[in-house]
Formats: structure tokens, sequence, C-alpha cells
């Protein structure tokens, strides 16, 4: 396709998809370009990159603009446009940053971060299983059910929930990694006192979220109950631990991130040598940073997947709330 | 007016609905909502304790005066205070603090016990008092207790000239201040990315879902890197701490803020439009007020966050100033008091930074008559 053909296109005479198409081509070829210009760096190459920039740009608009009749291509597109805006960014970053010849230990190029994670899979997936299938797994799940199992028993006391929800509410905003250097004392520099962290960090939060949430069935519903002569368990079970459901929900997505930050900043303190948290520390200590990016790639990816599983299992659980109902 | 209403209808769900809805409890299980529900839930609190759920507890505050057995059991003012703030929060807050004290106390035998005692058997004969005495008073305790904090914290804080590194107001100001610098920071990079995301369709679509998905990765995994690159490249001290701070204090800002200058519903946004009020009076007169509440509330996680990355930052430079650097000095030395002397002022430097938020939503909203 020439350019003399896309000028038309690109004028916006034509239809929105004619359009689209002619600067999603033309985004790709002055990507090729610059693809080309890279080995040779210098003030061509920013051009480019500038010219890409500003075609992805028109092209994410124009897509933005769009309003696609079928909730399948709308769904597409929520996916399409981020993911373009993305690969647009890490594109920028590759040709900025071997353009100006950045030295790597600054800020080294996707590219290299990529080779880095491919090269050293093994060890990457070494410090996976050390601090998230070791600490954080065991620290989430003793956490949040010491927490859950907690508002259960504080719930069966009016006087307990007024006296430990405030200081609930409060520990919430504490900086509760403080206690990593303690952890690691008591409980030795493997996993143990990550997963000590892990689950201080994880309790109150958990133990806050399902005492408001046992309060969520109305005063009506839990009549209705008591004109059914349900015990206080099969209250809770059949109306109060349902109703409790999407802060128990909203807690466990809290807590799958809080989780990670503990795991990793409590590994600061001390570890054995493996660990994301040691990596990081200690491939920075050599100034070598694509390792460090690549430590952060793996965490990110391990992050917003285990925040994405526990809001899918929400979805599935809680099909009937408002905010997961369709109509 | 009807065309407005009808257009609501239209529309189906109004912004602000949408905004409540993720938080809002379900009202509608498991049966479709009455008109009942729509009473305030004190009310039907109250009604449902007179419907014979007398044996439930009366969690809403003043009985009825009506009730049976009502202004019986008066014990003059003091037992009515004690009454009223038994119902209230402080009396069950106190007791729980209490309780939390006396198993610390406890705690601390018990963890401390091998230690002392062997320590003491080395030393002599000894009796249990003794013993347990010694597990609270020593020097470099597994578990300390709290009176050595508190006296720790004293003698750093009133005892030592402000000025000088042993001081722990010293660490607590270089930690205060990077965090106070980038929160400001953050909260404006935050409010100005919302804004830019409500003008801009093309920002909603593309860079929404990142500012998104970047909640949900630990970014304070990054804080390492970042101090020691900008050391490496001379900038040292304050700004690279505030950096980190300020970084993780705009995703908060920016995720609530937009939520906020959404909030507006349908009818006020199509009553600035027939003042015929272009889209910055609109911006400025209605949408940034209504955007408050939400802006004060993600406020008080960023100022949260942003005083763990300014302790955090501290880590990887090596003990040198500030409260993370108290941590990890004292993690080296097995100074535990120290640690715990260090923890205890973060905890107060939060707890005072979010209230001085909330003190600040307080006026503004009572500013605006939101609030009494």
């Amino acid at each position: 396709m020439s350019k003399a053909s896309l000028a038309p296109a690109l004028r916006g005479s034509q239809s929105p998809a004619t359009r689209l198409g002619g600067l999603a081509v033309l985004t790709a070829l002055l990507a090729l370009a610059a693809i080309m210009l890279l080995p040779d760096g210098g003030w061509l190459l920013a051009l480019a990159a500038l010219a890409v920039w500003a075609a992805a740009w028109a092209l994410t608009a124009t897509m933005a603009r769009l309003q696609p009749k079928s909730p399948a291509a709308g769904r597409a597109l929520a996916i399409a446009i981020p993911l373009t805006f993305g690969v647009t960014l890490l594109f920028l970053w590759e040709c900025v940053v071997r353009g100006l010849n950045v030295p790597p230990v600054l800020l080294p190029p996707p590219s290299a971060i990529a080779a880095t994670i491919v090269s050293s899979a093994g060890l990457l997936f070494a410090d996976f299983v050390q601090t998230f299938l070791k600490a954080v797994i065991a620290g989430y799940v003793l956490g949040c059910g010491a927490g859950f199992l907690t508002a259960l028993l504080v719930d069966r006391s009016p006087f307990l929930k007024r006296g430990l929800l405030p200081i609930g509410n409060l520990v919430s905003a504490l900086p509760i990694v403080g206690v990593a250097p303690i952890m690691v004392m008591w409980f030795g520099f493997d996993w143990p006192s990550k997963a000590a962290v892990v689950v201080v960090m994880t309790f109150f939060p958990m133990l806050v979220n399902t005492v408001a949430g046992l309060a969520a069935s109305s005063a009506m519903e839990r009549d209705l109950m008591r004109t059914y002569a349900a015990s206080h368990g099969q209250t809770l079970f059949k109306l109060r631990l349902p109703a409790a459901l999407p802060f128990i929900f909203n807690a466990l997505k809290i807590n799958a991130t809080l989780a990670l930050i503990g795991a990793i900043v409590a590994e600061f303190f001390g570890t054995p040598i493996v660990g994301m948290g040691f990596r990081i520390s200690a491939e920075i200590g050599r100034m070598n940073t694509p390792m460090v990016w690549a430590e952060i790639t793996v965490a990110a990816l391990v992050g917003s997947l285990s925040y994405g599983a526990i809001a899918l299992i929400e979805r599935r659980a809680t099909f009937w709330h408002p905010s997961v109902r369709k109509g | 007016m009807l065309l407005v209403c009808r257009r609501q209808q239209i529309l189906g769900t109004s912004p602000r609905m949408t905004a409540f809805r993720r938080v809002r409890p379900v009202s509608s299980f498991p049966h479709p909502p009455l008109t009942f529900s729509s009473l305030p839930a004190t009310v039907g609190d109250a009604v449902a304790r007179r419907q014979g759920n007398r044996k439930g507890p009366a969690i809403s505050a003043s009985p009825a005066i009506a009730e049976p057995s009502a202004g019986i059991g008066y014990a003059g003012p003091v037992g009515r205070f004690l009454r009223r703030r038994a119902e209230g929060r402080t009396i069950p807050v106190i007791a729980v603090c209490l309780a939390i004290l006396g198993l610390w106390y406890c705690a601390a035998i018990g963890v401390n016990w091998a230690t002392e005692t062997d320590k003491l058997a080395r030393a002599g004969d000894y009796s249990t008092l003794n013993a347990v005495a010694a597990t609270w008073s020593a020097e470099r305790p597994v578990l300390p207790v709290p009176h050595q904090i508190v006296a720790e914290v004293w003698k750093t804080v009133f005892e030592v000239r402000p000025t000088s590194p042993r001081s722990l107001l010293f660490h607590a100001w270089v930690t205060l201040s990077s965090t106070l610098l980038g929160f400001l920071f953050g909260s404006a990079l935050g409010v100005l990315l919302a804004v830019g995301i409500l003008f801009s369709r093309t920002l909603d679509k593309s860079l929404m879902p990142w500012v998104v998905i970047s909640q949900t990765i630990p970014i304070l995994a990054i804080a390492p890197m970042i101090i020691v690159v900008l050391n490496s490249m001379g900038v040292q001290g304050l700004l690279p701490k505030a950096f980190i701070s300020t970084y993780l204090s705009f995703f908060p800002v920016t995720v609530g803020m937009v939520k906020g200058l959404r909030s507006p519903d349908r009818m006020l946004i199509d009553l600035m439009h027939s003042y015929s009020a272009n889209s910055l009076q609109t911006l400025v007169k209605l949408r940034f007020p209504a955007s408050l509440p939400f802006l004060f509330t993600s406020m008080k996680v960023a100022v949260a966050a942003s005083l763990v990355g300014a302790i955090v930052g501290e880590l990887p430079t090596g003990a040198v100033a500030g409260l993370g650097a108290r941590l990890l000095a004292g993690s080296y030395y097995g100074q535990t008091i120290q640690i715990w002397s260090a923890l205890v002022m973060a905890s107060l430097m939060a707890a005072v930074l979010v209230w001085l938020v909330g003190l600040c939503e307080r006026a503004a909203l009572r500013r605006q008559g939101m609030l009494r």
C-alpha cells in the first residue's frame, strides 16, 4: 500500500473502519522504519519515534471514538485500546533508550529485559517458588483464615465489635511492613518469617471487612430467618455469609496485593540467597538493572494474575450481586 | 424537567449509582427490595427490635423512651456517663486496648523466658518473680514490653537534642519530609491526570485500564532500584524517596478522583448545560466540589502509602537516616527496642497524617454543608 492511497483514508472521509485500517497500516509502516533506523540511532530515529507516537495516538483516538454495536466487539475494543497504548509505550521506550544511548544501568530497553527473562527463566522461577508459592500463599491463607475466624467470633459480641473495629481500621492505615525486621529475627531468614509478615498484613483488612459484611444483611432479612426458626448457624450460613461475600472478596483482593508487597519487602531485611526481594536488592547492588526489571515484571505479572484469579472467583461466587449480574 | 427525567430513565443508571454499586451492600437479597428497605437503617433496626428481636443487641444509640423498663436503673450522672460510653465506642476500645496490653505482657514472659532464665541461672539462684521481672526489663529482649518501648521513645524524643542522629525526632522528620513532599506531588499529579482522563476519551480508554491494573502490582518492589539508580546519577537525599512516595500515592488519587469527577448525576450536568456553562466552568463549579469526598478518601489511602514508600525507600541506601534506617540498623545489631520504637513512631506518624487529612475533609465538607 502506497502513501498515495493512504491519504484519502487519513482525511477521514471514509468509514471509520477504513480510517482505522489506514492508521494501523501507517503506524506499522512507521514502526518498521523506526526499527530499521534503530542500529544507527541519531535524530532520524527520534523523528521516526515521534511519528510512530503521533500515528499510534491517532489510532487510539479513533478506536476510542468508535461505538461498537455488539457487546463482543465492545469487549474486544476495551482490550485492544489499552493494549495498543501499552505496546506504543514499550516501543517508544525502546527507541528513546537505544536512540539516545541511555546507559542500560539507568534504564534498560524492553528488549534487554525480555532477553533477561528468557535467559534466566530458571532463576526467576526459583525466586517465584520461594517468594510466592511458599511465603505468600502460606501467609495469605493463614492471615485471611485467621481474620475470617476472628471476625466470626467477634460478631457474637457487640462489645468486642465496637472495640475492635476502630482499632482494625486504624491498623490498616499503619505501615505494617515495618514488622518485617522483627519477624525476620523471630522466625529466621527462610520463608516462614516472610509468611509471618504476610499474616500480620492480611489479618486486619480481612477482619474489618468480614465484620462489616456480616452486618450487611438487612433487618428484614434477618427477621425472615427468625420467622423460619433458623438457628444462629443456619442464619450465618444461609443468609449472612452469602450477603457478606462481596466484602470478603474485597478483602481477599486487597490482601492479594498486600501479601506480595509484604513478602518482597520482608526479604529486603534478610533471606537465604533466593527470592524476589532478595534478587531485586542483590542485583541492584551489582547494578544489573535488566535483571531487576525482569524480576519486577514477574512480580507485576504474578500480582495482577492472582488479583484477576480472585476477581474471577468472585464473579462466579457472587453471581447475584448487582455489580456482577447483567440487566 | 420531564424531558430530563425521561432521559434519566432511558440512560438507566447515573454515574453516581454505578460508582456506589460495588461498595453498596446488597439490599435485594434474597428477595427484591420492598418499600420498607428505603427507610433509614436505624429506623429499620429500631422497628425490628420492637418486633420481637429484643434479645438481639441494641446497637443504635438511644433506646426508645416508651420502652418497657425505660428509666429503670437510673444511676446518676456517673452511671449514665459510663453507660453512654459503653454503648458508644470509648469503653469497648479502651477494654480491647487493655486486653491487648495484658496479652502482650504475658506473651513477653513466655517469649523472653528461656534466654532470661538462662542468664539468671548462670549468675546464680533466682526466684520466679525475679525471672518475670527480668523478662520485662531485658536489654535485648526477643519481645520488648510496652513500657520499655515507651521509655525508649521518651528518651530518644525528649532527652536528646532533635538535631542529633540519636534522636528519634530527627529520623522521623527525615521520613516525614519526604513523605509530605511525595504526597503533595502525588496528589497534584493524580488530580491533574484525573482531569485529563475526564476530558480525553482517548486517555480514558487507553490509560485508565493501566492505572487500575497498576493497583494490583507490588509497585513498592521498584523502590530500591529508583534509589540506587538516582543515587548513581548524583541525586541523593530527599528527592529519590519523595519520588517513590509520589509514585505510590498518585495511583489511588487518580482512581478516586476520576470516580469523584464523574459522580455528579445527569440532572446536575444538564442543569449546568442549561446555564450554558462551558466544560471548564462545569469542572470548577460542579465536578470539583462533588469530587471532594472521593478525593479525601483516596488521599487518606495515599498518605499512608507514601509513608510506607518513604520508609522502604530508606532501606537500600544503607542505614543513614530516617525511620526505615532505624529499622534496618536495629535489625543489623539486634536492637529490638530500637526497632519497636521506630515502628511506634511510624505508626504514630501514620495515624496523625490520616487524622489530619480527615480533619481537612471535615472542614471542607462542613464548608460545603455536607456535614452539620
